[in-house]
Formats: C-alpha cells, sequence, structure tokens
C-alpha cells in the first residue's frame, strides 16, 4: 500500500498507508488526519480538502483537471503553485512516499 | 453545559459534535444515531459508488477512533423514541434515559414512498442510506431494464449511473420537465437532451398508475395511458419527507421540518436543530425554506452549536450545491427561487453555460453548468452582495471577476 506523509501547518508528521484506488483525501480522513475538512466528500465542490504537495511530487502527480484549479482559487489558505485538491489525487503505486503539507486551515 | 445530546448522527450531527468541542463544550456529549453506519456521506451514494467498485469504508467521514478522541459517546443502530421537554431527557429504543442540559435534532429526512399499489415489490428500490445503495447497488449488478421514477436530481444521477452500466433506462417524471421544482426550463431541457442522447427514455407528464408483478421478478410499470414498462429494477425518487415527529410529539413548531430561527433554535431555548430537518430562516432570503444539502447541513450546524455555546450568530452563508450527470457538473450558488428574471452566460451546450437570476435587478443565485470557476466566483459576487447588472452578466466578454475587485 503507497505510504503518505502528512505534515500538518505546526510541522509534526504522520505517515499514513493508504490503498491504491482511494483518494489521498480519502486516506487522509479515514486516517482522522486533522486538517482536511473535505465537506463535499470528493465531489470537487468545497475546496477544504487543500494540500500542498512536497517539491519533488509536484512534478510526478496526475495533472490537475480544470475543474480543480478552477477551485484551488477559492481555497481558505491561498494556493500556491504546490497546491492541489486531496480529493482529486488518486493514490497509487507510483505515488509511494507522497509527501503533503496540510494548510493551516481549510475553512 | 454539562451534557448535550445530539440525534441524528448524519453530517449535520457529526458536524455539531465537532463545531461543540471547537466552540469549548468540555462536558459530555451525545451523539445517537439509528443507522447502523457512523456518519457517512450521502451524495456518493447516487454518484461514484453506485457507478464504481467503491468500499464502503470510503463514506465514512470520520474513522471510529476520531470520536474516541473527541470524547464524542457515538451510539449507533440506536434510535430516539421521544423527547421529555420538562424533565430534559430523550428516551431510547433501547430503553436507556438521557437527560440532556442542551439538545440538538439532526434527524434528516427519509424518502416519500411510492404511493400506488404494488410498489411494496422487492424490484422497487429507493436511496437514502447506505443499506439502500448497497441494495439497490445488487439489484442493479443484475438488472437490465431500470425505470426511475421521479425526474430530480437522484433520480437523474441514478439514471445515469445505470446507463453507464449498459441498462435500458426510463424516467418516468409527472411534471413537464426534469427537475422543475428548482430550475429553470432551459437547464431542465439541456438536460433532457443530455439524458436523451446517452440513451435514456424520458417520459414527461406522465403518471405511475401501479406496479405489476410479472412472472420472472421483474414488474412492469403501469402508467396513467395504460402503457407499460417492464423493468428489472424500479428506483422512486420522488421526494423526502423531514424526520420531524420526535419534535412534534414533544410540542415543538413543525411546518413541513422542524422550524428554527436564525439562530438554529427551535421553540425550545434548550433544542436547537439542523440539516435536512429543518424549516430555517437564512439572513439573506426573506421566507423561511427547507434545504436539502451538505452546505446547510454543515452551515447551519455551526450556527446551532455556538446557540448552544450562548454565542450566538445567525445563519447567512450562502446557499450552494451540486449535481454530476455524465459528464457534466451542475453547480448552483444561492436560491433562485423568487427571481422575476434571468439571462444566460454562454450558450447552453456541453462547454459550459450559467444561468444568472435577479429579483428587482439584484443577482440572487448562479445555476452554472461545466463551469467551476464560474460558481466559484458567483458564490464570491453573491456573498459579498456585488451589484451585477443583467447586461453585463449576459456578456461573455465582460469580466465579472472585475467587479469583485472594484467592491
Ligand atoms: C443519494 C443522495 C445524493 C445526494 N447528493 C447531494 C449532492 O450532490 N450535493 C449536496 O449538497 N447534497 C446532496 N445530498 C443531500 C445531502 O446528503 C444531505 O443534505 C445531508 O446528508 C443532510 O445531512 P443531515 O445530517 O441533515 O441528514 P442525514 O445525513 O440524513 O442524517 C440524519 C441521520 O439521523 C438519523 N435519525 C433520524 N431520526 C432518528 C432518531 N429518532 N434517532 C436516531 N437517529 C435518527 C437518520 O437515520 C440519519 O442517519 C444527497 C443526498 C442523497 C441521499
Ligand atoms: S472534498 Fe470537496 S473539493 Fe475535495
Amino acid at each position: 500500500m503507497p505510504k503518505v506523509t502528512f505534515i500538518d501547518a505546526a510541522g509534526s508528521s504522520r505517515v499514513i498507508n493508504i490503498p491504491a484506488g482511494w483518494s489521498l483525501m480519502e486516506g487522509a480522513v479515514q486516517n482522522d488526519v486533522t486538517g482536511i475538512a473535505a465537506e463535499c466528500g470528493g465531489g470537487c465542490a468545497c475546496a477544504t480538502c487543500h494540500v500542498f504537495v512536497a517539491p519533488e511530487w509536484i512534478g510526478k502527480l496526475p495533472e490537475k483537471s480544470p475543474a480543480e484549479n478552477d477551485l484551488l482559487e477559492c481555497t481558505a489558505v491561498s494556493r500556491t503553485p504546490a497546491s492541489r485538491l486531496s480529493c482529486q489525487i488518486p493514490m497509487s503505486d507510483a505515488l509511494d512516499g507522497l509527501v503533503v503539507h496540510l494548510p493551516e486551515r481549510q475553512t | 453545559m454539562r451534557r448535550i445530546v445530539i440525534i441524528g448522527a448524519g453530517q449535520a450531527g457529526l458536524q455539531l459534535a465537532e463545531s461543540l468541542r471547537k466552540g469549548g463544550h468540555d462536558g459530555e456529549l451525545y451523539l445517537i444515531g439509528d443507522e447502523r453506519w457512523p456518519p457517512y456521506q450521502r451524495p456518493p451514494l447516487s454518484k461514484k459508488y453506485l457507478a464504481e467498485d467503491f468500499a464502503d469504508a470510503r463514506l465514512f467521514f470520520r474513522p471510529l477512533e476520531h470520536y474516541t478522541r473527541l470524547n464524542v459517546d457515538l451510539r449507533l443502530a440506536t434510535r430516539a423514541t421521544a423527547i421529555e421537554r420538562a424533565a430534559q431527557r430523550v428516551a431510547l429504543a433501547n430503553g436507556e434515559s438521557l437527560g440532556y442540559d442542551g439538545l440538538a435534532l439532526t434527524t434528516g429526512t427519509r424518502v416519500r414512498p411510492l404511493p400506488v399499489p404494488g410498489a411494496a415489490h422487492p424490484a422497487v428500490h429507493y436511496l437514502r442510506g447506505l443499506d439502500d445503495a448497497q441494495a439497490l447497488k445488487q439489484r442493479l449488478a443484475g438488472a437490465r431494464r431500470v425505470v426511475v421514477i421521479g425526474g430530480g436530481f437522484i433520480g437523474l444521477e441514478v439514471a445515469a449511473t445505470a446507463r453507464h452500466a449498459d441498462c435500458e433506462v426510463h424516467v418516468v417524471e409527472a411534471l413537464d420537465r426534469l427537475m422543475a421544482r428548482v430550475m429553470p426550463p432551459v437547464v431542465s431541457d439541456f438536460f433532457a437532451t443530455l439524458h436523451r442522447a446517452h440513451g435514456t427514455q424520458l417520459h414527461l407528464g406522465a403518471q405511475v398508475a401501479a406496479i405489476e408483478p410479472a412472472a420472472d421478478g421483474s414488474v412492469e410499470v403501469r402508467l396513467g395511458d395504460g402503457s407499460g414498462l417492464p423493468a428489472d429494477l424500479v428506483v422512486a425518487g420522488i421526494g423526502v419527507l423531514p424526520n420531524q415527529e420526535l419534535a412534534v410529539a414533544a410540542g415543538l413548531a413543525c411546518d413541513n421540518g422542524i422550524v428554527v430561527d436564525e439562530y438554529a433554535r427551535t421553540s425550545d431555548p434548550l433544542i436547537v436543530a439542523a440539516g435536512d430537518c429543518t424549516v430555517h430562516r437564512n439572513l439573506r432570503y426573506e421566507l423561511p425554506h427547507r434545504l436539502e444539502s451538505v452546505q446547510n447541513a454543515v452551515d447551519q450546524a455551526k450556527v446551532a452549536a455556538a446557540s448552544l455555546l450562548g454565542q450566538a450568530q445567525p445563519y447567512a452563508d450562502l446557499p450552494w450545491f451540486w449535481s454530476d450527470q455524465y459528464e457534466v457538473k451542475l453547480q448552483i450558488a444561492g436560491l433562485s427561487a423568487g427571481h422575476d428574471s434571468h439571462v444566460l452566460r454562454g450558450e447552453p451546450s456541453a462547454a459550459g453555460f450559467s444561468v444568472y437570476y435577479f429579483r428587482q435587478g439584484r443577482l440572487i443565485a448562479v445555476d452554472s453548468l461545466n463551469r467551476p470557476a464560474e460558481h466559484m466566483l458567483a458564490r464570491r459576487l453573491l456573498s459579498g452582495g456585488t451589484h451585477v447588472l443583467p447586461a453585463q452578466a449576459a456578456d461573455p466578454a465582460f469580466d465579472l471577476k472585475a467587479l469583485l475587485v472594484a467592491t
């Protein structure tokens, strides 16, 4: 199962195994990672599952859809080039070792 | 407050519990749910969950440890059966009785049963909860012919999923267009064309008279004009009824939902209510209304929690909603009820367009189809009360974002 490291705004980190096929958001939520609200449950409609992807991983993720790109304009903490919506990232073995940072707030 | 009891462990109930803890409630906190599942997402039930191989656990908002960590006493498969307001107690179906200092009702809705002869046939399904979705998914797997009764959001999402699974699909709608309750004709027509293009047969302005059993376990859906539609699976999506019986029996004001004010307070000062079960006031709108949406469940639950904590703040969040049908994402910002004019931005096509609704010259709502950026912009325009002229909205060359900067 791919492993993902979540680093919260205060700097503490957690490593979690997420089944391939699940979204990064689902993995975080099911492991009680605080800092991801995911109000719309992965509908790409709420922008409360925002994460900042570690620089070395940005290029390795599947491309953003136009919808995700648009929605990133509406995150509680402003987007950066590292921003993604975690519900739009399907986990796969290729993402084993992924590192993401959590914003200070989602709403 | 020493002990707060929340009845209804859905999206609003969970949000209330979390907001209470976040807001400083350190007393006892009970979350009572009659389903066997911990709080879960309903929107995927008619979308991804039905369409794909999708583990149930992916729907849960939080793992069970979360409730322990928050010190929330989560009772599953436990029904609250009565509220004794004078004694400040809630009776549970298991015989237990819980005293409360504050009470929250987040009981949601249930489906409206199909009111025709034969509707109890096992081929007839509904979709509200995970148990329904599991049963529906199983029946869908062996079905070839599907009849959806009701051309609303859930019915149409199910119809799209069934087509995706290569079933022959009929949608029977009593009114003369789809989603008529909340959508203007231009959007209804757009979706009618979309569903027809994907091979679904629409029967608009058609009544279902009866469900007649057929020999092989399938049924014949008899329409008002006498014609029949054979079906292995019938899905009825003809609306919901608010779960207000507990409140009614306790003497709380109810009117097609539990009546709450803009602070999510019922007619009893110790009792708040939030989510699908409420008829509520939102400072943005003149009339009280009942909404069935994630946004309302979450935002109103936050208001209700603040009221219980004595930090009352009025409900004034902008309503928003979405629905996915085939490759089209419909997103709604604001409420268009009561509009006196509307304009289109873009031509109706799958490439995307929006409808802007005005009331007395003021923008009150925007429906966007495959225009997620415009939807988010609309939310900002509406939230901030930005003045938009119909002619500006109708002109695709006019930069609406510039209005935002200007105010
Ligand atoms: C198939 C489907 C698709 C949807 N799609 C969308 C969408 O795309 N976008 C959107 O915004 N919204 C959508 N919704 C609506 C959204 O899911 C609801 O608005 C939201 O779940 C409401 O939350 P709630 O907490 O008010 O009610 P619920 O989630 O219904 O929770 C209420 C809970 O209380 C329990 N309960 C009731 N009475 C008692 C009692 N006496 N004792 C104990 N427990 C009790 C119920 O069993 C239920 O578990 C959809 C809903 C469905 C069913
Ligand atoms: S969970 Fe809502 S956009 Fe990701």
